[in-house]
């Protein structure tokens, strides 16, 4: 054997894949990462602009030169494609760009020398626009995106503030997926942790029985478990019919399209990574701890709340950080059982994507989403692997 | 708490009940000859079953899934057996370990923001609205399935068999091939399963790189609830319930022969 590639070997084996997650899992990652803090277009539209007002007091009336370089920018740009970038990105720091830009840019074609922007439009005398040119220019890199996934903004000195009340729902959006994903967790942890001790504490076909009733809907596909809560709560779904039918309810109860509906749907979907990771704690458990308990006199009770429930806590603890962790970036689910006011922050980053095409937004949103979900994942390992130290 | 039998009983048998009666519910709903998912069922036919093989749009997304599942399976495979085998080695553990920790990061990272990452990425090189960009993106979050199923396999592997091949003369390739493969096997094929699974039920990925010609059967599925829910849904239901039983009990079966053997 040559030793000193033999050390390489298993490095050689695990490259092919390493390899295909750098350039298609991390590289996707880093290229969301930065399209949350990349702002090109009015760097790469405006050069000359850029440049004219790197002198600018920021709050004076704007000089001849300024006004000589934008209308000489926006004369050159010929792509439209380009332009309605421009535009949409000084409308968003500012409104009024769009009508401001289009009425320009008309002037300033049919007129190869007219360099009055002041002329064309009276806003160009204020300052205020100036100054979201001459931020949008001077920079490619922006933190205005992270600062609206928190609701935050710059004002016109450069100083962080919160969004004007109204302005953006993305901290209640976010505060709702916490909440969302607590109520999940509890109800997880509420029902899994008596399951899994029942299923711990028999065996044979009981045992199977209990194990497979969480395995079988683990394994069955998410959609069709989606769409089996949508039938089932429906307003003239089996629920709602059963509950006329017997009198209990006279008219349908709403479900569906609403939170009682989410939770339910996203607990079922769930339970199976509550209740394993607590029977396998369980099952390490010594049978006779119980029984030894009990030996020297502690009720029942007390041997429960002393013995049992401290030994499997670790189990729910990991059960409930990936119950958790999975819930908060939960997205089919609450997208087809859910109402309007029940998205949780995976819709609204695809919103941003997906509808509105503002992949600045998106990118922030996803990384406010990773970071969570990465820190979560962190402190579940961090426990796993102690215990794997102490088996 | 064996002072609460009947409690016990009660409360396993509701959870159980929780647990499985949707997906029983879903079952009968695929027969019904009405167009609404409402109980009580009409009258009974197929035609929702014909629907899937005879509509466009349900035969055109199921050939997609086959096409994307397959393609999916044999890159994940491949991709997951070749690195397992590297990462069982002793060498190198702390190294191994960690890159055995990063091999899993796909399963933890939410859909949504890794979707988002690859449409931006997948179409800066014309990945996307093409079979070849759905089927990496499947094989992404299909590939910890395989280490994990593979690399449980391989540690299950008496080293000693391999070590006595390689002293009677074989070759590193004859024992891989003659073997650890076939040792590994049932890992492999477990991975393989799961991959396929994966690609089959994969939505949200779907959604970002996917163009309309690659129409998946999940993604069929999505846009059928959210827009206009039909009978169709439960007849899938059925083949998939139907299927993961099956698949259940094969494995079940499978592990009690390999137990046997042993």
């Amino acid at each position: 054997m040559k030793p000193r590639y033999g050390r390489l070997v298993p490095l050689l084996l695990v490259a092919p894949l390493l390899l295909f997650l750098v350039v298609f899992f991390a590289m996707p990652l880093a290229t969301m990462m930065k399209s949350a803090v990349s702002d090109p277009v009015a760097a790469r539209a405006l050069p000359e602009t850029a440049s004219a007002v790197a002198g600018w007091d920021n709050s004076s009336p704007p000089t001849t030169e300024m006004q000589a370089a934008l209308a000489n920018d926006i004369r050159q740009i010929e792509d439209d494609q380009l332009f309605g970038d421009l535009v949409r990105r000084l409308n968003s720091a500012k409104s009024g760009f769009r009508t401001l830009m289009g009425k320009t840019r008309t002037a300033v074609k049919e007129n190869a020398d007219n360099a009055d922007l002041v002329g064309i439009d009276k806003r160009w005398a204020d300052p205020a626009y100036w100054r979201a040119v001459s931020v949008a220019a001077a920079s490619s890199i922006t933190d205005r995106n992270l600062l609206a996934a928190v609701d935050l903004q710059r004002d016109a000195s450069g100083e962080i503030e919160a969004l004007p009340a109204g302005a953006s729902a993305n901290r209640a959006i976010m505060l709702r997926t916490f909440l969302m994903a607590l109520t999940v967790t509890i109800a997880c942890a509420l029902i899994g942790l008596p399951y899994a001790m029942i299923a711990a504490s028999v065996d044979g076909w009981k045992r199977q029985l209990l194990l497979g009733a969480v395995l079988l809907p683990l394994w069955t596909s998410l959609l069709v478990r989606t769409a089996a809560w949508f039938i089932l709560l429906q307003d003239r779904g089996l629920i709602n019919s059963a509950l006329m039918q017997l009198g209990i309810v006279s008219a349908p109860l709403p479900l569906i399209f609403n939170r009682v509906g989410v939770v339910i749907a996203m607990t079922h979907v769930l339970l199976p990574f509550m209740v394993l990771p607590i029977f396998s704690v369980l099952i390490g458990i010594p049978r006779n701890l119980m029984p030894a308990a009990a030996s020297l006199g502690a009720h029942p009770l007390r041997a429960f709340f002393h013995v049992l429930l401290p030994l499997s806590l670790r189990g729910v603890v990991s059960g409930s950080l990936l119950v958790f962790m999975t819930a908060l970036g939960y997205y089919i689910t609450p997208a087809l059982i859910g109402g309007a006011k029940d998205q949780m922050i995976s819709s609204v980053i695809a919103y941003y994507a997906t509808g509105a095409a503002n992949w600045g937004m998106a990118g922030a949103l996803g990384l406010v989403l990773l970071v969570a979900t990465m820190i979560l994942y962190a402190i579940y390992l961090r426990l796993s692997s102690e215990r794997e130290a102490r088996a | 708490m064996k002072t609460l039998p009947l409690a016990r009983l009660i409360f396993g048998a509701a959870v159980i009940f929780f647990l499985i009666a949707p997906l029983i519910a879903i079952l009968p709903l695929a027969f019904t000859d009405s167009v609404f998912l409402n109980y009580p069922i009409p009258a009974y036919s197929t035609r929702w079953f014909e629907e899937l093989v005879t509509a466009d749009v349900w035969r055109r997304s199921i050939v997609n899934s086959l096409i994307i599942g397959l393609g999916t399976t044999l890159l994940a495979t491949l991709l997951g057996t070749v690195s397992a085998l590297g990462l069982r080695e002793k060498r190198l553990s702390l190294l191994l370990a960690t890159i055995k920790t990063l091999f899993l990061l796909p399963l933890v990272v939410p859909a949504v923001v890794l979707g988002v990452g690859m449409q931006l990425m997948f179409a800066q090189y014309s990945l996307t609205n093409s079979y070849i960009g759905v089927i990496v993106a499947h094989t992404v979050v299909a590939v910890p399935f395989v280490v994990v199923n593979v690399l449980a396999a391989l540690q299950g592997i008496d080293r000693r068999l391999e070590q006595a091949a390689a002293s009677l003369g074989a070759s590193p390739t004859t024992v891989l091939r003659k073997v650890t493969l076939p040792l590994a096997l049932p890992g492999i094929l477990s991975g393989a399963v799961f991959a396929f699974a994966t690609s089959l039920d994969e939505v949200v990925l779907t959604l970002f790189v996917a163009g309309p010609n690659q129409r998946t059967l999940a993604r069929q599925m999505f846009s059928t609830i959210r827009e206009n829910i039909s009978p169709a849904i439960a007849a899938v239901a059925f083949v998939f319930i139907l299927g993961t039983i099956l698949l259940a009990l094969i494995m079940r079966f499978a592990r009690g022969m390999r137990q046997g053997q042993a």
